[in-house]
This record gives structure tokens, C-alpha cells and sequence, in this order.
């Protein structure tokens, strides 16, 4: 295997992907390795596609890819040990105008890799790309397992420990405050069952987000996500903090699935997949240098990961959508020198990739480092409500006593306001 | 490891036993094993200087166990996350992936 290739693009998730469809269309020479036996079958994510990057490249995205549900619906869950406060927002609008769907990757990646593949693209499968060949301070080629490949450019899309930006000096050591580990397991339920507990028609869907719980004083969140025939459930928590817990992870799902509001929603399931996979939380602050000599990275390889949000997928496939494009100009200029591929940057700043990232530095600092949001306030929250709701004759002066004395015994006035301060500052300004 | 019995029709949730450990769960997913290990500590003498051990503790897959002054490293438990090299305080532990499609296979993902 010594063929030479206009573009070598190595992983076939998202970024890949969008990657392959925009130099394969433009009549670029491209390949893409993927370790898996399929495309999709290493990948893992909560569950939740929006679909406006898949259609710039996809036209009727909705309608031909495999989605699950189309969410219509948002719930916030603050638990604590033994209670729920739920926030519920449901929306018509989005049964017209949904802007995500729920999925699941093996299935979605697989039909993805193929739409690369009618662009023009060739996809190896069962094959791990080792490091990239350099020669002379340019990245010319791709070392396998197989053999080796070269290409004019290389566009590195695999994964949060993507060992090609690592070997060409594209990677920032992972630290385990910038990443989170992801646990999930698909319990299987009937659809009509799904329809039947959240209120939902055919094909549509809800995503909960859960906070605090089994998580208490960890920085994370759980999710639960309806699929077709089946729910998502999981959690991401900062790899520190289960470390600094000591609970392990498995412990930490099982406890959200005993947990009093969650369990009657799966005690009818089967469960039919555990799996666990790293996402990369360190936001802006945590990217690597985007571009070198004949390489380019871009997906979670390049931590393009809005935690705030839950969103990854498309900031993926939009990175990976610059990243064709600066292949397509490079060949255009006949250049392949980091000083033409700086174009990769300069299209990822004018995009909402670098731009969100940019707005909302500040949040992985933020929560990473105020463990209050994730126990003090759900324990608080629902003290109060508790002392409200217990009706047992006592007088409302003093369960109105009793609420400020909760409020201020956990949080004084001043932390209480530099809490919010540091909130808002964070995501407004 | 028979990782080859593919419980294809899944763990039902009530079955509490099951659901509390981890590798009958990991028997759902699909499995090629790899002759050779993807996942080497580098010098096992710094493992047994290491206290806390959180290779142990992030691991999602039970991968690491502590057994008569060796860490032991069931690689074909592992679902190639990569957790444990980076919570290791000393880099002490190469992470690679498995060869030729090899390792893990999730059907949903």
C-alpha cells in the first residue's frame, strides 16, 4: 500500500466524514481510515444530533438519514438523593422546526461514511492509523497498521486521543480537568411504551438534562434521551473528580438508574449496550495549535466541544467541513506549507466553532472550579421547596424564617452573589 | 474471557445482580480479541509506589486490578476510552489502539 492521495483523512465519525464529502465532491483524491469494522462502530455519544451543520452538505438531511426522534421536548432535572425537581419545556414549534434529533452512532456513522462514499470518497476499515510520516518538518503521509499511505494533506479527525496530533506535535496533553468520561447504556423499551410515558406522538422525542444526584459535588451532568424503540441513559462527569470521588463509574450509573425519579421510567427495559467514551470539556483555553506543515486537525481531536450546551457533533462536522475546504484551496494554490493551511483557522474563527468556544471560555473554568452548582444548590433548592410543602399547621413567618436561615446557612449573601455574578459573566459577556 | 456467548437479548434491568457488575454488561457488546496487549505500563515498580491507584477507580471497564504487587491489565476488557492514561499521575501507562479493527464493536453507540 504505497498510493498517493490528494487528501488522507484519518477516522470516519463526524468531523471524517464532512471532511471526505467536501474534498470527494470538489474531485480531491481522498481517503479515509477508520479503525472499526464499520464506520461508527468505536463511536459513542449522549444522543442528540442538531442537524443545521448536517445540511449544508446534506440537502434533505431530515429525511434520509437514520434518526431516532425529533425532540420536542427539554427537561432540566436537579436531583438529590431522594428527590426531583423537574423543569419542563415543551415546544409545537419544534414538532415543524426541530432542531435535534436524538440518534445512535453505529447506525448513523455508517450511513454517513456512505454518503462520503457516493461523493467519491474510498473508506478503509479494520485499519489504526499509528502516527503520521513526516519528512522534512511536512506531514506527507499516514503510517498504519497495513502500511504506509502519503497524501499532500492530512486531516486528523480521530477522536479525543487522536494519536496523529499527538505525533506531529498537534496535541496538548490531556489534563483529567479537561475531559470528561461519558458512561451510557441503551435500555431497550417498546415504542409505544416511550409514546405512552412522555406524552409523545410517533417520532417524536425528549432529552432530559440531570443534574446533581449520584454526581453530587462532581462537575457533570446525566442525560436521558428517548430513541426510537429505546432510551439513552448516562452521564459525563470531569475524569478528576471521579477519581477524587473513588466511585467507580459503573457504580455512579447504576445509582442514577435506583435512583427514585429515574427508575420507573427503565425498570420494564433490557438493557442491550454499556459503553464509555471521553469528551473533551476544556473548551477554548484546551485547543491545540489547529494546523501544521501537510496536517490539519479537526472534531474532538482539536476539543471542539461545547460543554454548556451538550453540543459536539456539529461542531465536528462544521470543522470538518473548513477543514475540506482549506484542502480544496491548498490544492487550488498548489501549497501545502502551514503558511496556506492557516486558511483552517481563519475559516473556524469566521464560524460558529471557534466563535461559541471563544464566547463561553470562561464556563469550563467556571464549573469546573464552583462544585456549589452541582451540590450546595440542588440541596438548597429543594430544602426550600421541602419547608414550603410540609403543611402541618406550623406558621408561614416562620417557615418563611426557616427558608432564609436554609438559604444563608449553606450560602452567605456574598458568595450567593458572586455565584450569579460569575454565571452570567460567563455566559453573557 | 468467552466473549464469543453474545447475549443478544440483552440484561432486563430488574435483574439487579446482573445490572451491578460490570463485565456481564460488557458481554453485550460486539468483541474481536487482539493477540497482544494495546494497553502497557511502563514499569510496574512505579505502580507499586502509586497510593491511589485511579487507573483502578476512572476505569469504566474494570481493566485494572492490584493483585500480589502487580497491576494486572485484563486489556480485552477494555472499551478504549483512553481514561486511564490520562488520570495515570506518573504516564506510566502507553495507551494504543487494538490492531485491525480488533476490540471493542458497539451495535448502537
Amino acid at each position: 500500500m504505497t498510493e498517493k492521495f490528494d487528501v488522507i483523512i484519518v477516522g470516519a465519525g463526524p468531523a471524517g466524514i464532512s471532511a471526505a464529502i467536501t474534498t470527494a465532491r470538489a474531485k480531491l483524491n481522498t481517503l479515509v481510515i477508520e479503525r472499526g469494522n464499520i464506520p461508527g462502530e468505536k463511536n459513542v455519544f449522549g444522543g442528540v444530533i442538531f442537524r443545521h451543520a448536517f445540511e449544508k452538505l446534506i440537502q434533505d438531511f431530515v429525511k434520509v438519514a437514520p434518526l431516532e426522534r425529533k425532540v420536542i421536548e427539554y427537561q432540566y432535572w436537579l436531583l438529590t438523593d431522594n428527590s426531583c425537581i423537574k423543569l419542563i419545556y415543551r415546544d409545537s414549534n419544534f414538532k415543524d422546526k426541530p432542531s435535534g434529533y436524538t440518534a445512535l452512532r453505529a447506525k448513523f456513522d455508517a450511513w454517513y461514511a456512505k454518503m462520503a462514499e457516493e461523493a467519491g470518497a474510498m473508506i478503509i476499515t479494520r485499519t489504526s492509523a499509528l502516527k503520521p510520516i513526516i519528512k522534512d518538518r511536512q506531514v506527507i503521509g499516514v503510517e498504519t497498521d497495513r502500511g504506509e499511505v502519503y497524501a499532500n494533506i492530512v486531516i486528523a479527525a480521530d477522536g479525543v486521543n487522536s494519536l496523529m496530533a499527538k505525533h506531529a506535535g498537534l496535541y496538548r496533553r490531556r489534563k483529567p480537568n479537561q475531559v470528561a468520561l461519558g458512561v451510557k447504556e441503551v435500555i431497550e423499551l417498546h415504542r409505544t411504551k416511550i409514546e405512552e410515558i412522555f406524552q409523545l406522538g410517533m417520532d417524536e422525542g425528549v432529552a432530559c438534562l440531570i443534574f446533581g444526584g449520584p454526581l453530587k459535588g462532581m462537575t457533570g451532568g446525566g442525560f436521558l434521551y428517548t430513541n426510537r424503540d429505546s432510551l439513552s441513559l448516562g452521564f459525563g462527569a470531569l475524569l478528576i473528580d471521579i477519581a477524587n470521588k473513588g466511585k467507580r463509574p459503573n457504580k455512579i450509573l447504576e445509582e442514577f438508574k435506583k435512583h427514585p425519579s429515574i427508575h420507573p421510567y427503565i425498570k420494564d427495559g433490557v438493557l442491550k449496550e454499556y459503553s464509555a467514551h471521553l469528551i473533551p470539556e476544556g473548551g477554548y483555553d484546551a485547543i491545540p495549535q489547529l494546523y501544521t506543515n501537510g496536517m490539519l486537525v479537526a472534531g474532538d481531536a482539536a476539543m471542539f466541544v461545547n460543554a454548556l450546551e451538550y453540543r459536539g457533533t456539529d461542531y465536528a462536522v462544521e470543522s470538518g467541513i473548513c477543514a475540506g475546504k482549506t484542502a480544496i484551496y491548498a490544492h487550488k494554490v498548489k501549497d501545502f506549507s502551514a503558511n496556506t493551511l492557516k486558511y483552517y483557522r481563519k475559516l473556524l474563527e469566521n464560524s460558529f466553532v471557534l466563535r461559541d468556544l471563544k464566547k463561553f471560555r470562561r464556563i469550563p473554568h467556571i464549573i469546573e472550579k464552583n462544585k456549589a452548582l452541582f451540590d450546595t444548590y440542588p440541596e438548597m433548592l429543594r430544602d426550600i421547596l421541602r419547608i414550603w410543602h410540609t403543611v402541618d399547621g406550623e406558621l408561614g413567618e416562620v417557615k418563611i424564617k426557616k427558608i432564609q436561615r436554609e438559604i444563608f446557612s449553606k450560602r452567605n449573601p456574598l458568595m450567593l452573589i458572586k455565584d450569579v455574578v460569575e454565571l452570567i459573566r460567563g455566559v453573557i459577556f | 474471557m468467552t466473549k464469543s456467548i453474545l447475549k443478544k437479548e440483552g440484561i432486563p434491568i430488574w435483574k439487579s445482580e446482573e445490572n451491578s457488575k460490570v463485565e456481564p454488561k460488557l458481554f453485550l457488546a460486539r468483541y474481536k480479541r487482539d493477540d497482544i496487549s494495546h494497553l502497557t505500563i511502563k514499569d510496574n515498580a512505579v505502580c507499586l509506589k502509586c497510593t491511589r491507584k485511579p487507573c483502578i477507580i476512572v476505569c469504566p471497564a474494570d481493566v485494572y486490578k492490584f493483585e500480589e504487587d502487580r497491576l494486572i491489565v485484563s486489556y480485552d476488557n477494555c472499551v478504549e476510552c483512553g481514561s486511564c492514561f490520562i488520570i495515570c499521575p506518573y504516564e506510566n501507562i502507553e495507551f494504543r489502539y487494538p490492531r485491525w479493527g480488533k476490540g471493542i464493536g458497539y451495535r448502537y453507540g
